[in-house]
């Protein structure tokens, strides 16, 4: 689904990414972690076309389309989303009308039409229910004076509702104390199917523990130093992430 | 984003620049005695009529354009303006829209405005203004049951002298500012309204007013009475077609509210800004004023104006009544070379007298912005109270916005707040929104128009809807 080779990044010609490769399949659930400063959010980032980030080599594949070759939006509506570590807040700009935009865009890109606005609503309640968040913030301009739990949560309900190929995740459990973790955890895994991938970024193993991931990644000065299954996560908490440089440079 | 991105972005061609060749009866350039008796004769006017105006002219004679505005324009020359033009038949004039010259329609068309539908849909009375005379007047009658007066000025002017004479004039006299003298001398067509005492009027009023014949100025006179307890709801929207010299605008808007009443004036405006380099724009120098002469009346100005080369407005209120209220809500929108000097007065002359001004400004371009705004509280209005809230948005990096305070507070009892912010569009909100994969020109008139929020839903429910796709088309690029 995804394939990143030989992904080389720079921001303000300061390298950021040195030679990154990863490859997603389809039904998978990807973590990666690092200590702060690796360069997990320029990856996601990148992939998700954020202006300032020059890629100086390399290619990123999805569904086997060049994703450096399109444009933001042509990412989000191919299937590619973003979850963002820091959601912005748009003043005057309702969340429900942020989402059937989003939607609608998604849809006309598929060749459907708009979504009739009953269809809609009964979607956009459910998936609220589903992450706890009441109707009125459906009505309430986009993350604007939201918390840091309730904009996570924000983020989610836009997955839930619009459905990616593939979402990446960024930092979604930080500031999040455990009963919103367990309803965000709840929504991620909701999202998992065959047809499906997800990939969290974080630095924290314990999101992990209500996301089972079937790989996992160690980034350590943009580059995957090391790959494993769930019980990397756990063998990092224990050792930290010196135990793996040690490990790669022997 | 890059800036230059952004530029792409916001450049755009004027979609409504087109011409209509319906033969005037135009009289030539210049400006004279003979001119103003000439206007007055063709509208038919008394004799009191014509002498108002020749007292404006001389007045006007003796004035000189103002300066101090925050905008730069070559001089006018007021010799090389055509000062009456009109369709050829006066007395073909249509009695419904099945009479309207097809052309016209297709004019009303091409702006978006489907005048019949709108009228029959929205169930809004059209006094359609175009060049100088008004070639339609519809649901007359509905209005008529209720005892309400809505016509052209002229008309007024022949149906309802005691009434004009009482009022015209003496919300913004004669010798007010110069664009006022000259419009109080030449003024050629405009509307009228006079809701009676404890009237709530049945509908909203609306005129499209649309500059047409080449090298014409057009110079409207407005004038709305509210009597005791009555309420009226009025919209005015411009546009205007492409052309190469500059167009002056020189309006006079008068409003009256006596007790209790309530005036809610609505204006979308887009006439044709110019091209990128600012050639051939309308100049648009109105003077717009409110008086809440009633114990508790209420004035509400709300606009949003998208077009002209040239802007200067101040909607104003002169809140004497006691406890009386007056409202500015205003999005003023530039982009390319435009220059806008805009804002509002509100002066505070009884007491427990109340207004409130937002004001967003958004600049895009090369444009140029200013924000100006009077607040003013005189020795006998205790307890006076004023919020201000100005927010300017900058699209680029090339543009620029200002916004200039003023408050004379002549008491202590009163208390005036002002908030004023000015910031960026940001790139963080535009990733934001593409990233979900709305595109870039729906992401930006989407975070444009929630700006603009607070003021549009002060807006009639159908002009809201216009003056987002307005707001749409004005910052339109070429992208894609
Ligand atoms: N926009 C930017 N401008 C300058 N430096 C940046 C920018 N974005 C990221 N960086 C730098 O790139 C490095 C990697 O950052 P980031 O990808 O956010 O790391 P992580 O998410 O792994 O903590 C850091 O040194 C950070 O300071
Ligand atoms: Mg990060």
């Amino acid at each position: 689904m995804l394939e990143v080779k030989d992904l080389h990044v720079t921001v303000e010609d300061k390298a950021i990414l040195k030679g990154l490769n990863l490859t997603i399949n389809a039904g998978e659930v990807h973590a990666i972690m690092g200590p702060n400063g690796a360069g997990k959010s320029t990856l996601s980032a990148v992939i998700a076309g954020k202006d300032g980030y020059e890629v100086t080599q390399g290619t990123i594949l999805f569904e086997g389309q060049d994703v450096l070759e399109m444009e933001i939006e042509e990412r989000a509506r191919a299937g590619l989303l973003l979850g963002f570590q820091y959601p912005v807040e748009i003043p005057g700009v309702k969340n429900i009308y942020l989402l059937k935009a989003a939607l609608n865009a998604q849809r006309a890109a598929r060749g459907e039409g708009e979504i009739p606005a009953p269809e809609f609503m009964k979607l956009v309640r459910e998936k609220s229910a589903e992450m706890k968040m009441d109707p009125s913030f459906l009505q309430r301009a986009v993350n604007e004076g939201f918390s840091g739990g309730e904009k996570k949560r924000n983020e989610i309900l836009q997955m839930l509702v619009l459905q990616p190929k593939l979402a990446m995740l960024d930092e979604i459990d930080s500031g999040l104390d455990i009963d919103a973790m367990k309803v965000v955890a709840d929504g991620v895994n909701s999202l998992r199917d065959a047809n499906r991938a997800i990939l969290l970024v974080t630095h924290y193993q314990r999101l992990l523990n209500h996301i089972e991931p079937d790989h996992v990644h160690v980034l350590v000065d943009g580059r995957i130093v090391k790959s494993g299954d769930k019980d990397l996560a756990l063998e990092l908490e224990a050792r930290g992430y010196d135990w793996v440089l040690e490990g790669s440079a022997a | 984003m890059a800036s230059e991105e952004m530029e792409q972005l916001v450049r755009r061609e004027y979609k409504q620049g087109f011409v209509t060749d319906i033969e005037s009866d135009t009289v030539p350039p210049g400006l004279d005695e003979s001119t103003i008796a000439f206007i007055s004769q063709k509208k038919e006017e008394p004799q009191w009529m014509l002498d108002w105006r020749l007292e404006a002219y001389h007045q006007w004679l003796k004035m000189t354009p103002p300066s101090w505005a925050h905008l730069e324009y070559p001089p006018i020359d007021y010799q090389a303006i055509s000062y009456f033009s009109a369709p050829k038949k006066p007395e073909d004039r249509p009695q419904s829209l099945d009479e309207v010259d097809p052309k016209l329609l297709e004019t009303y068309e091409k702006l978006g405005i489907p005048l019949h539908e709108r009228a029959a849909l929205a169930g809004v009375a059209v006094d359609a203004v175009f060049d100088s005379v008004s070639v339609t007047t519809t649901f007359k009658e509905k209005l008529h049951e209720a005892g309400v007066i809505f016509c052209s000025i002229s008309e007024a002017i022949r149906e309802y002298p005691e009434l004009v004479r009482q009022y015209l004039g003496t919300v913004v006299p004669q010798a007010d500012n110069y664009f006022a003298a000259l419009n109080s001398a030449v003024f050629t067509d405009g509307s009228f309204v006079y809701v009676p005492e404890g009237v709530k009027c049945p509908m909203e009023l609306s005129t499209y007013f649309r500059i047409n014949a080449a090298n014409t100025g057009q110079f409207e006179r407005t004038l709305i009475i509210c009597d005791k307890q009555a309420q009226v709801s009025y919209l005015e929207g411009c546009t205007a077609p492409m052309r190469d010299e500059n167009q002056l605008h020189a309006a006079v808007v008068e409003l009256v509210a006596l007790e209790d009443a309530y005036i809610k004036y609505s204006t979308v405006q887009n006439w044709y800004p110019g091209d990128e380099e600012g050639k051939g724009g309308i100049y648009n120098f109105v003077t717009k004023r409110g008086d809440c002469r009633g114990d508790r009346s209420r004035i509400s100005w709300t606009q949003v104006e998208t077009g002209s080369a040239i802007t200067w407005k101040y909607p104003s209120c002169m809140l004497r009544g006691k406890e009386s209220i007056g409202e500015f809500y205003s999005v003023a929108v530039t982009n390319g070379r435009q220059q806008a000097d805009t804002g509002t007065k509100m002066i505070h002359i009884g007491e427990n007298t109340r207004s409130t001004i937002v004001a967003k400004g958004i600049a895009a371009g090369r444009s140029d912005q200013a924000y100006r705004g009077l607040v003013k509280i005189g020795p006998r209005a205790k307890g006076a109270r004023n919020y201000t809230q100005c927010d300017s948005l900058l699209i680029g990096d090339q543009c620029g916005a200002h916004t200039f305070p003023y408050q004379e507070i002549g008491n202590s009892t009163a208390t005036v707040e002002h908030e004023a912010t000015t910031s960026k569009i940001a790139d963080d909100q535009l990733f934001y929104c593409r990233a979900r994969g709305i595109d870039e020109e729906d992401a930006v008139s989407m975070i444009v128009n929630g700006f603009c929020k607070d003021v549009f839903q002060e807006l009639p429910m159908e002009f809201a809807v216009e003056a987002e796709a307005l707001l749409n088309v004005t910052l339109e690029g070429s992208v894609g």
